[in-house]
């Protein structure tokens, strides 16, 4: 390290005791097998959060949240302020595939179970993250007060309106009154870029701290070999600098599609105009979307619809909980129950969204 | 055992009876209702074909009129001679000559109509009598159309509804029955492709085949009740009646004076009549579909001025053109078109209102007009371009964030591969 960057660093260490913090990282080790590559996902889905809150922050400079100038503050940002298209774009796309890599890193977490005792309070805080993304998603949606927006959020909170008992409080709440309006707006962006960052941020240290604390989960074949067998690498800055890796990677992925493909503003919304035909959520609701479509009017003494969300309640839930009730695999069975859960889970949600968006 | 109570049959006579007299009897219909009440309808059903639904759907009939409105009688005797005896005010069919003071009896009178609509006018008769229709029956041409010959006697339906002969859709179809009759026309010597020509004209697309109610019909031009063939004199103020600003220009501008002196009529010169086409800008100057030439040779000043005009709209329909494909363009690769379609209107604003100046033929007047339209349909094409070129920047831009992108990767791949555990 030359003298003058030493001093420095002197200095600072000397106030803020930085070195063990250093030696902390650098003595933590993780674990290199052939399913590390599921590592970098976390990191990948964190590296577009911090794209989420810079390009944030620049977004906040122009946009006015107001029935009268939401939509027309968006546009002079795409169209008059130097690379406001361009930050839009990237926001947009990046909130997109954060809750692509949210989703990735927690079914690589559940296959490989890496959930397990000691980590069932960072899957829980993860799980709680992913519903704090997709609320995220869907108040940004309504921002740019454009038609589509407009009426898949009037569609979201009539699903939400629809939750036995509380259901009508929530809507009301949600809308701050009783339709989709200028509250609503300033209600949502108020949840959009203050509440929300608070509480995901506070809840995004924790599980960083848990992840640090914890170290790497290893598959359980790589956990049954001797130590000198394991084949590991420094966090700091070996790991670290292989995620750089990727982020790098994501980030040209990243402008390469707001450059070749802008994300469009569309039409400004009109609460008295008919609904357009083919409003859709955002992808990552359509196959909870879709299974309300197409569930009946009526299942035994219950609306379709209200049994659709109290199941998706329920399996929600349930699998916040997985931890505290997995299914373990006997030896003499050939078929793994929770890769069984899983591979369902997964293989409903393509096929719901596909149908969705092939209707 | 004795019952002493009301026997069952008795009660339910008693509800039935009860029902019967609490319960509306259900009504006659309209058509029963009149046929009951009017004598007239009794008989003359069955002795007379009648429209369909004409007891109900006759605006005469709705307004409670009946037969005897028109034709007078009692009609509510049974007795033909009762019910048709002078005595009782009976007139009976009125005579061909007669059908314009028949139908003016009630028509003409303001007092009277003003009981069924405030509004509608009451100078029909008196106008017929001023048409050719009506100075022709005066005569005594039987030939000639005459009230229901329009409207039709029984069965006549409000001028709004669109079942009625009259009804601004159907007005043409109307005319033609006797105007396209070849055999009834010929005694006039008037043609009889007026119709075909309407149909295939600006004002008959726009009325027959977009349905626009609001372009001209036969009696838009021609009047109704007072129909008369536009004299010379009054073409260029039937046509004005729509087309204010190109009958002012052209009134007040040298052309229209020399018209008045030659005894032209104006517009139908270069426009046609029946026929009147949707008017292109190489109707104006020295071209081959120019109607310039019909009138002015090479070398005079009209000739000359009729070239000036047209190059300026060519130079401003040109160069507004090009602005509008590469709008479309800008359009078309995603780009904000919109500041480009604002200033595209206003270019397109100038463009009408320098066409409607070609009816000064002044080219200084028209020239000020394609001025300002070329100045804004350059500023959109030079936006247009603006916006492409920032397309290309933009992609041009992410090859470079690419190649340092890729430059920063494969160093740090490097430096990972520098290092002691990798």
């Amino acid at each position: 390290m030359p003298r003058k960057r030493q001093r420095i660093f002197g200095w600072l260490d000397e106030r803020f005791h930085i070195s063990p913090l250093i030696e902390f990282m650098r003595h933590k080790k993780v674990p290199v097998h052939r399913h590390t590559v599921w590592y970098y996902m976390g990191g990948v889905a964190l590296f577009l959060f911090v794209v989420q809150v810079a390009t944030g922050i620049l977004l906040v400079l122009y946009y006015q949240a107001d029935e009268e100038a939401a939509f027309e503050s968006v546009r002079f940002l795409m169209t008059k302020v130097p690379f406001g298209w361009l930050i839009r774009s990237i926001h947009s796309w990046a909130a997109n595939l954060m809750v692509l890599f949210v989703f990735i890193h927690m079914f690589s977490t559940f296959f490989t179970r890496a959930f397990r005792k000691p980590r069932e309070l960072t899957w829980v805080s993860g799980f709680t993250l992913l519903a704090l993304a997709l609320f995220f998603g869907f108040t940004g949606y309504l921002l740019p007060w454009n038609e589509l927006s407009f009426f898949a959020t009037k569609v979201g909170t009539d699903i939400a309106g629809a939750v036995p008992f509380i259901g009508n409080a929530i809507k009301v709440v949600l809308r701050g009154g009783e339709d989709v309006t200028g509250a609503t707006l300033s209600r949502f962006y108020a949840i959009h870029i203050a509440i929300i960052p608070a509480i995901f941020t506070a809840i995004l240290v924790l599980h960083l701290l848990f992840v640090q604390r914890q170290g790497m989960h290893e598959p359980e074949y790589v956990a049954k070999l001797p130590s000198d067998k394991k084949k590991m690498i420094s966090f700091f800055p070996n790991f670290l600098m292989r995620d750089m890796l990727l982020w790098l990677m994501v980030l040209n992925v990243l402008i390469f599609l707001a450059v070749f493909f802008p994300w469009e503003l569309g039409h400004k919304a009109d609460a008295f105009a008919p609904a357009p035909s083919g409003i859709k959520p955002e992808w990552f609701f359509m196959f909870m979307f879709q299974t309300l479509k197409v569930l009946p009017a009526h299942i035994l003494f219950m609306e379709g619809e209200v049994l659709g969300i109290l199941f998706f309640g329920l399996v929600g839930v349930a699998w916040m909980l997985v931890p505290f009730w997995e299914i373990k695999h006997r030896p003499d069975k050939r078929v793994r129950p929770m890769t069984v859960i899983g591979v369902t889970a997964i293989l409903y949600i393509v096929v719901m969204t596909i149908w969705g968006y092939l209707e | 055992m004795v019952n002493h109570g009301p026997p069952i049959i008795t009660i339910s006579l008693a509800v039935a009876l009860v029902t019967l007299l609490v319960l509306p009897v259900p009504g006659l219909g309209q058509e029963e209702a009149v046929v009951a009440s009017d004598q007239c309808v009794a008989c003359h059903s069955d002795l007379e074909v009648l429209p369909h639904d004409y007891i109900v759907e006759d605006v005469h009939m709705k307004a409670g009129l009946g037969c005897a409105g028109c034709h007078g009688g009692d009609p509510m005797s049974d007795d033909d001679e009762v019910a048709m005896s002078p005595k009782a005010g009976y007139v009976g069919a009125p005579a061909k000559k007669d059908i314009s003071k028949f139908c003016g009896k009630c028509h003409s009178d303001i007092e009277f109509m003003r009981r069924y609509q405030p509004r509608i006018p009451t100078d029909q008769a008196s106008q017929y009598a001023t048409s050719v229709h009506g100075i022709r029956l005066a005569r005594g041409d039987e030939n000639v159309a005459d009230c229901t010959s329009c409207h039709t006697a029984h069965g006549i339906l409000a001028v709004k509804d669109s079942r009625s002969s009259v009804y601004a859709l159907n007005v043409p179809a109307t005319c033609n029955k006797c105007h396209g009759d070849a055999k009834l026309m010929s005694g006039y010597g008037i043609r009889t492709d007026q119709y075909e020509k309407y149909a295939q004209s600006v004002h008959g697309k726009a009325l027959l085949e977009n349905q626009d109610v609001g372009a001209p019909a036969c009696n838009d031009c021609h009047g109704n009740h007072g129909a008369m063939p536009p004299g010379i004199t009054s073409v260029r103020q039937v046509c004005g009646h729509c087309h204010v600003n190109n009958m002012q220009f052209f009134t007040a501008s040298k052309m229209g004076a020399a018209f008045d002196r030659e005894e032209l009529h104006g517009c139908e010169e270069c426009h046609g009549n029946h026929d009147v086409k949707r008017t292109a800008d190489d109707m104006v100057g020295i071209g081959d579909a120019a109607v310039c030439i019909d009138c002015h040779d090479e070398g005079d000043k009209g000739y000359e001025t009729a070239g000036k005009i047209s190059g300026l709209l060519t130079a401003l329909t040109t160069v507004y053109d090009q602005a509008e494909t590469k709008r479309e363009e800008v359009s078309r690769i995603g780009m904000d078109d919109e500041e480009i379609g604002f200033v595209l209107q206003e270019a397109h604003q100038s463009l009408i209102q320098a066409r409607t100046l070609v009816h000064t033929f002044d080219d200084v007047k028209v020239g000020v007009q394609t001025s300002a339209g070329t100045a804004k349909a350059q500023e959109a094409l030079d936006l247009a371009i603006e916006q492409i070129q920032e397309h290309g920047v933009r992609r041009r831009g992410f090859g470079l964030a690419t190649i340092f992108i890729t430059i920063l990767v494969i160093a740090l791949f490097l430096k990972i591969r520098q290092l002691p555990d990798s």
